[in-house]
């Protein structure tokens, strides 16, 4: 087949399962996944294809493959003309969009075969479970006596579904040659993630973080759709290879805006790029994602890993010729990169900050996330392109084992509480774990390499590799304040990091839950598996030429391959020991930490976290996210609420439109009624209707004594009357002549 | 066949008159046969504009299928007919919606006879303003379909019903008086009222013409603000709306479907067909305020939903939210006229307009299949029902969604147009219509958290006030709109391409 015709196909299969699941299989548990996981591995083959395809061809980034068809009329190509304009839509697999390709399709297809196990297939149906609440759990009974045992999702297909969908939109989203798909696969990202946060709707606080989810990324939505729109006007075209031409940044890099006094580039970059804060959840719009943790786990793994965190780092990646244009390599930043660089720092060490202070074991890695994304934010905002997508592909693959290596521990905890009994026991906090390393060695294993990954454990991690080369680069174009930022975050990274491993695996278990947790099935534990090959091996392809010892023994694919997507192929950092150093210090530094203060906690109450002592009311602080929420609800949400619900629904419609409106009534009533008052019953009526029968009347009535009947009376009035008129006639008429 | 070709139009447009007034003879008691008969007989002028729509040529500038009756000779006013590529998508709108619209009805028994007659006499009514090409005649169906919609309102809407039909009527026809006056001024001026001689005339007069005791740019003007009002009220635009609250949520179901589906467009449509080709100079003068007009709809529009307690007024103030897109993008049109950004601003609106039409029609469908099952429209009775009727809730997901202009879906397509269009000549307007666009996010979340989600609700789920799944013959009425609505967000082109080229014409 055609590798254009086989990019146009890749995101199919997935929204075909959707349709399948909705329309027809949802019944059939066992069809449904089947169809499903069948739809994700069928995308997978199709782009394993396409990218070892791109990998055969020189000089990838001048000749990707690319393929475009007409979709929207817009008008006439010239005034005049009859020639429709086209808007084109199409796919485009360039060296970035193939790596980007190439994570996708591992970490879907992964979370698609875990979710499997996740959702209890093979389980009971639950004693009590019903449609929009986890299930609880299902009574058996062998050999004699009862037990509890996980129970099968009761939305089992439904998660199916949607999760091919959103798989669908993240596809369309990573082969979209242009804006405007692009941001099409985005909103049904945003939409899947609202019903898969809200998987558990009957949960009011899945219900609400569905919501936060939905509304948070949509202020940033609607800033990209300006964004898109000015870019369209500006150059007619939406399709990146022909905006990124050398005279079309120019112009808009040369074009000054009213706002700011931003070029046309810059500030439509960063209108994008708001779009890119909401949807990877950067300072300020970072408040939807730690809630988003309501969802079930695979799709806290979806969200935060595999795609839209991901995609909205993407957009920015993309869209860095815009955001570029008129910088070149070792130049000041533009204003707009230094937004995008101060926006990405100040998330890094932020969320970094919070991470410290959770107990819950996927708030920790959903603040981690956060950080983690700042780092990728920051690097493409001080132009280091190349470390910005490193450290986005390998975070992917770490970041999706650890989410999927906490539902499994999650998992292993349910499995103890439901054998205890004990509900009241959070399956979710990590200070009801302990030593679970023995009972779940996979998870442990693979989550320890996880956790190493995303600290950036040195030389074997491929966190380490990315995370390193951002620090480098910040460092060689002397960025200071954001290497020291970074360096900072990185430490407290490896710090929460380590507190997180040692409090879920090493030590005595601190309840019976964890005691008694176990083990998951194989379609759980070998997603770690194969991602933790990953989080190893991806950080091998991108060892820096310069680096002592092993550089240069693995050629720097990487670098090569990716920087290819640019015009000009980024130049290669020389090797400095300063940031090598710190990068080893801080990840070192931070384990070593973190597992010296964590290591004797004992008890399972969260009151004696060591750091709770240590750094007092600032503790609270962090626990409560900076109050972020209560500050949000306070200054927008309620004004919102009260601003719809009193100002423009009851004074401003029903009181003062509709008051004027009702004033027509009876003014109109009222006009009536004075005419027919004040007019038509006096004047009309009276004066002229009555009045004049009246006084008709009164004249006959006064006429009638002279109505004797007697002759000689009619004849001297007739002699007065003639007599009368005679001398009018002659006064008038005789004397004037 | 030759017939056919020659009085396709007169057919559509005559056709459901004749139904229902062949539907007087029928025996009222038997309701099957009448609301069989009404569908049936609605869905000869849908395949008739099926028809219509595969003969007609995009490509061809002007207007097809003209055909002129002679109807009011003294005052040179004719039956003449003809569609372009805008007025082709509306009436392809409305013979669309009319039968979904009667097959909604079905569940109605109160007097079934006259209730099927009164929407078979709208249709022609509605089919009417789109159809004419004579001012007059435009004026008299614009009238007509005022009162069906009266009755329907009045007779079998809910306990507000006489409140809210008197303001609809009073309020519609005080705003069209300006109207008439103004076509009849034009009509005596030019001794006639036949749309396309005006438009060449009108705008080709002396600048030192004298009318009526006036220059001619201050009659122009005058007769531009007649017209204006007359359709701000039937879009409507804020602050001439409040009508429309209260009789969506008073009308009956189906009444509110073509109410929002299409009567709100017969406003749009009056400035598109009318306003901007009459008045081009003015059009571009007050597009200004025309524009702050429709982006005080869109926002007040979005938070008025978001106010709302009951289902069905949340979802007529998201028809206001969503016409002040229409004619954001007509205001754009009207600046930029001639320019790229005016063609791609005007395919928007109607586009939009279209769009509009199916989703406004499918979400007030579904406020009456809940509305019939419980009586209330009150969202804080509902809440949990998701796990009682989930394939309705399926459904309102997806109306939901497409109201909300989901990427992928159609409304997505128009109003990413309108953005388009308007950002350059109405930049300020347009972002802050984005306020908007972010609150429709909001009540659009806030219906389906109202309705489906939260812990199930107990109240609906057992005995007596069991609520049961949506029927078959309801899924039919959702089915081709969710459709229509999928196709166009995926593929609009056969749509657009229809109207691109009549906006081209015109703009």
């Amino acid at each position: 087949m055609a590798t254009e015709t086989l990019i146009w196909l890749i995101p199919l299969p997935p929204l075909l399962a959707f349709f399948l699941i909705v329309l027809f299989t949802n019944k059939n548990k066992a069809l449904s996944h089947s169809v499903a996981v069948g739809a994700a591995f069928l995308s997978w083959l199709g782009a394993m294809i396409v990218f070892v395809r791109a990998l055969g061809v020189e000089h990838f980034g001048k000749e990707p493959f690319a393929d475009a068809i007409n979709w929207l009329p817009t008008g006439v190509t010239a005034p005049g003309s009859t020639e429709t304009l086209w808007l084109k839509i199409g796919v485009l697999i360039d060296p970035l969009s193939a790596a980007v390709l190439f994570f996708v399709a591992w970490t879907v297809l992964m979370i698609f075969i875990y979710s499997v196990g996740y959702h209890n297939y093979g389980q009971p149906a639950g004693d009590h479970d019903h449609a929009g609440l986890p299930p609880h759990g299902a009574t058996v009974e062998e050999h004699g006596h009862k037990h509890v045992v996980p129970s099968i999702e009761p939305m089992y297909s439904r998660f199916f579904a949607f999760i091919g969908l959103f798989a669908f939109g993240m596809y369309t989203l990573v082969v979209s040659d242009n804006l405007l798909t692009l941001f099409v696969g985005w909103e049904i990202m945003g939409l899947c993630s609202y019903l898969l946060i809200g998987f558990w709707f009957g949960k009011v606080s899945a219900r609400n973080a569905a919501i936060k989810a939905f509304m948070t990324t949509r202020i940033g939505d609607v800033f990209m759709l300006l964004g898109i729109a000015f870019l369209y006007k500006a150059t007619g075209t939406l399709t990146y290879r022909e905006i990124f031409t050398e005279e079309t940044l120019h112009l808009l890099s040369t074009t000054i805006t009213p706002v700011f006094g931003l070029s046309a580039a810059g500030l439509i970059a960063i209108l994008l790029f708001i779009g890119t804060i909401g949807k990877s959840a950067q300072f300020p719009l970072h408040v939807w994602l730690p809630d988003a943790m309501e969802g079930p786990t695979p799709v806290s793994a979806m969200i935060h890993a595999a795609t839209m965190v991901s995609a909205g780092v993407y957009a920015v990646i993309r869209m860095f010729p815009l955001l570029s244009a008129g910088w070149h390599d070792g130049a000041a930043l533009t204003p707009a990169m230094t937004f995008v660089a101060f926006i990405g720092a100040f998330t890094a060490i932020f969320a970094a900050t919070i991470a410290v202070a959770q107990n819950d074991i996927k708030r920790v890695l959903a603040y981690s996330t956060i950080s983690q994304l700042g780092f990728m934010i920051a690097a493409i905002g001080m132009g280091a392109y190349i470390a910005a997508v490193f450290h986005l592909i390998t975070h992917a693959f770490f970041k999706a084992l650890l989410f999927l290596g906490s539902g499994s521990v999650i998992h292993g905890m349910e499995h103890g509480v439901l054998h205890t009994g004990n509900h009241s026991v959070d399956p979710q906090d990590m200070f009801n774990m302990g030593g679970l390393r023995k009972k779940m060695p996979v998870t442990f294993w693979t989550f320890l390499i996880g956790g190493f990954a995303l600290s950036g454990f040195p030389i074997v991690t491929a966190g380490f590799w990315s995370k390193d080369e951002i620090l480098a680069d910040a460092f060689a174009n002397g960025h200071m304040v954001i290497f020291i930022t970074l360096a900072v975050a990185a430490f407290m990274t490896a710090f929460y990091t380590m507190r997180q491993i040692t409090l879920t695996f090493l030590g005595e278990a601190r309840t019976k839950e964890a005691e008694h947790a176990q083990e998951n099935k194989w379609t759980m534990t070998a997603p770690l598996v194969v991602l933790s090959v990953f989080a190893i091996g991806y950080g091998w392809v991108g060892i820096p030429e310069h680096f002592p010892l092993l550089g240069g023994l693995v050629p720097n694919w990487f670098h090569e391959f990716v920087g290819g997507t640019l015009a000009e192929h980024p130049p290669v950092l020389e090797f400095r020991w300063e940031p090598l150093v710190t990068s080893l210090f801080v990840a070192l530094g931070g384990l070593g930490l973190g597992w010296l203060v964590y290591r004797n906690v004992t008890e399972k109450n969260p009151e004696l976290d060591p750091m709770k002592k240590a750094l007092g009311f600032i503790h609270t602080l962090l626990k409560n996210k900076y109050y972020f929420d209560e500050a949000y609800n306070f200054l927008f949400v309620q004004p919102a609420l009260w601003f719809s619900e009193v100002f423009v629904s009851k004074w401003m419609d029903k009181g003062v439109i509709d008051g004027i409106l009702h004033i027509f009534g009876p003014a109109t009533g009222g006009i009536g009624y004075a005419i027919r008052n004040w007019f038509d019953v006096p004047v009309v009526n009276e004066f002229f209707g009555d009045g004049s029968a009246n006084v008709t009347y009164s004249i006959g009535k006064n006429l009638r004594p002279i109505q004797t009947g007697r002759i000689q009376q009619y004849l001297i009035l007739s002699l007065i009357i003639l007599a009368v008129i005679g001398g009018l006639i002659f006064a008038l008429l005789v004397r004037s002549a | 066949m030759d017939f056919l070709n020659t009085h396709l139009l007169s057919l559509i447009l005559f056709l459901p008159t004749i139904a229902a007034l062949v539907m007087f003879f029928l025996p009222s008691g038997e309701t099957k046969l009448l609301r069989w008969f009404a569908f049936c007989a609605s869905l000869i002028p849908f395949a008739l504009t099926l028809f219509l729509w595969r003969n007609f040529d995009p490509n061809t500038t002007g207007f097809q299928f003209q055909v002129t009756y002679p109807w009011y000779e003294a005052l040179h006013s004719s039956l003449h007919l003809g569609v372009d590529g805008i007025s082709l998508s509306m009436v392809l709108l409305t013979t669309l919606l009319t039968p979904l619209a009667i097959l909604a009805s079905f569940s109605v028994t109160d007097r079934v006879k006259p209730y099927m007659m009164l929407f078979l006499f709208l249709e022609t009514g509605m089919l009417g303003v789109f159809m004419s090409l004579d001012l007059l005649i435009f004026f008299v169906f614009w009238e007509i379909g005022l009162v069906p919609m009266y009755f329907l309102i009045n007779q079998w809407g809910s306990a507000n019903r006489n409140y809210a039909s008197l303001k609809f009527m009073i309020y519609t026809m005080g705003g069209s008086l300006g109207l008439l006056l103004a076509i009849q001024m034009l009509g005596v001026y030019f001794q006639s009222y036949d749309l396309q001689y005006i438009m060449q005339q009108w705008n080709s007069q002396a600048t030192d013409t004298v009318l009526l005791g006036m220059s001619i740019y201050t009659v122009k003007k005058i007769a531009f603000w007649a017209f204006t009002i007359a359709f701000a009220v039937k879009v409507p635009l804020w602050p001439f709306h409040t009508w429309l609250p209260d009789a969506h949520t008073e009308a009956p179901t189906a009444g509110s479907m073509l109410l929002a589906g299409v009567l709100l467009k017969l406003g749009a449509y009056g400035f598109i067909r009318l306003v901007l080709p009459l008045y081009p100079v003015e059009a571009k003068m007050f597009a200004g305020a025309l524009a702050f007009l429709a982006v005080a709809a869109i926002i007040f529009g979005a938070f008025a939903a978001l106010g709302q307690t009951d289902f069905k007024r949340l979802v007529a103030y998201s028809s206001i939210n969503h016409m002040g897109f229409v004619v954001l993008g007509i205001a754009a049109a009207a600046i930029a006229y001639g320019t790229p950004d005016a063609h791609i601003a005007m395919n928007g609106a109607v586009l939009q307009m279209f769009n509009h039409g199916l989703s406004a029609a499918g979400m007030f469908f579904l406020v009456g299949v809940i509305y019939e099952r419980t009586h209330t429209r009150n969202l804080e009775e509902f809440g949990g029902l998701f796990p009682l009727v989930p394939v309705y809730g399926g459904i309102l997901i997806f109306m939901s969604m497409a109201s909300l202009g989901l990427p992928g879906l159609n409304g997505f397509v128009s109003e990413f147009m309108v953005v388009r269009g308007a950002f350059p000549v109405l930049t300020v307007y347009t972002a802050i219509s984005m306020l908007g666009l972010l609150f429709t996010g909001a009540y659009i979340l806030k219906g389906i958290m109202k309705v489906l989600h939260g812990p199930v609700n107990e109240h609906w789920a057992h005995g007596e006030h069991k609520l049961t799944e949506i029927n078959t013959r309801e899924i039919f009425v959702a089915v081709p709109l969710m459709a229509l609505i999928l196709v166009i967000g995926i593929w609009p082109s056969w749509l657009v391409e229809v109207i691109n080229k009549a906006v081209v014409a015109l703009f």
